[in-house]
């Protein structure tokens, strides 16, 4: 990946996530504490901010560092949860990204331990699990398939009862509502792919 | 051999302070005490580098042990000790115990000198099984 295509693709999901920092507090002023969007904006405007040095690093540093940031930046539990999704991801991708598929797996799973959490509970992981089985079955449209299936899957966590997070403490009051993180997640991977439109990742 | 010190994690600052002046009434200066509150932006929630400050703070040979509040603070406070260096992420403990009362029955329990597994013990004893 050239570090032009990398800048490409930071700058993409950053401006994604900032542009959408009012509908995902607005989520989570539903079904949560209403943080999620101002967190994830602070968090990626720091990544955005460091977007030309990050592009410069090798692909799994670049994705330690972004990872790291939104450690640092978002606060809230999204901060340890995309920070471990980036940081786990930067772990275990080579530099080609040629294993992205088993990679972005044991990112997945570096989530559910930081957030002892599985799917089926209403969280980001709703979204990431059938992203990374999409992912796992590829093929030459995966594109422009990743975006439908992410955007759905967001959508499939609205009649969802939340038994992780601080959407379970609504109990059956959190139906009806889609969940913050899975919105964020979705977004996060269909504006990677629509970025890529073109490009090989390789 | 030093007593175990004791971190107080709230996503409002307001009761971090509280809790902490609680425990003062209890072991006065006997143990080492940090808290923090808020997220990086200012607003209530938590954050990973202000918690990795409150454990130096309260650093102690004997260990830290932490009292949380909701989900974001009990995620960003097991990030903040994993980011430790190897020698001191073994020494720390995330009690799951209710903030206030924990905070207090374990800077009760380390004043007297126990160890980090009793302190997070007694603790955690106030927890629903």
């Amino acid at each position: 990946m050239t570090p032009a295509l990398l800048h490409r693709l930071i700058l993409a999901v950053a401006d994604e996530v900032i542009a959408h920092a009012d509908e995902l507090t607005e989520l989570d002023q539903a079904v949560g504490d209403g943080d999620h969007g101002i967190n994830m904006k602070r968090g990626f405007e720091a990544v955005r901010a460091d977007a030309g040095t990050t592009a410069e690093k090798p692909l799994p540093d670049a994705l330690k560092a972004i990872g790291t940031q939104l450690v640092m930046k978002v606060g809230g539990a999204s901060g340890p949860l995309y920070g471990t999704l980036f940081m786990a991801l930067g772990k275990a991708i080579a530099p080609d990204a040629s294993n992205l598929s088993d990679a972005f797996a044991s990112a997945v799973e570096a989530v559910k331990s930081r957030g002892k959490s599985q799917p089926g509970q209403k969280t980001m992981l709703d979204v990431l699990a059938p992203v990374q089985l999409a992912l796992a079955e590829g093929g030459p449209d995966l594109p422009d398939r990743l975006p439908v299936v992410a955007v759905a899957a967001a959508d499939a966590t609205i009649p969802m009862l939340a038994t992780r997070g601080r959407a379970s403490f609504l109990g059956e009051r959190s139906i009806g509502h889609m969940d913050p993180g899975a919105r964020s997640s979705a977004l996060i991977v269909a504006s990677l792919c629509r970025a890529l439109e073109g490009s090989s990742i390789g | 051999m030093a007593n175990v010190g004791i971190v107080i994690v709230s996503h409002s600052p307001k009761i971090a302070e509280g809790a902490a002046d609680m425990v003062r009434q209890m072991v006065g200066d006997s143990v080492n005490l940090a808290y923090t509150g808020g997220d990086p932006g200012g607003g209530l929630g938590t954050g990973v580098a202000s918690i990795r400050e409150a454990i130096d703070r309260a650093w102690s040979e004997a260990g830290v042990a932490i009292l949380v509040d909701l989900g974001g603070a009990e995620t960003n406070s097991e990030m903040a000790v994993e980011m430790l260096d190897e020698e001191r992420r073994d020494r720390v403990v995330v009690c799951n115990a209710p903030i206030v009362e924990g905070a207090v029955m374990a800077a009760t329990e380390a004043s007297g000198g126990s160890s980090l597994e009793t302190v997070r013990r007694t603790a955690e004893e106030l927890s629903p099984q």
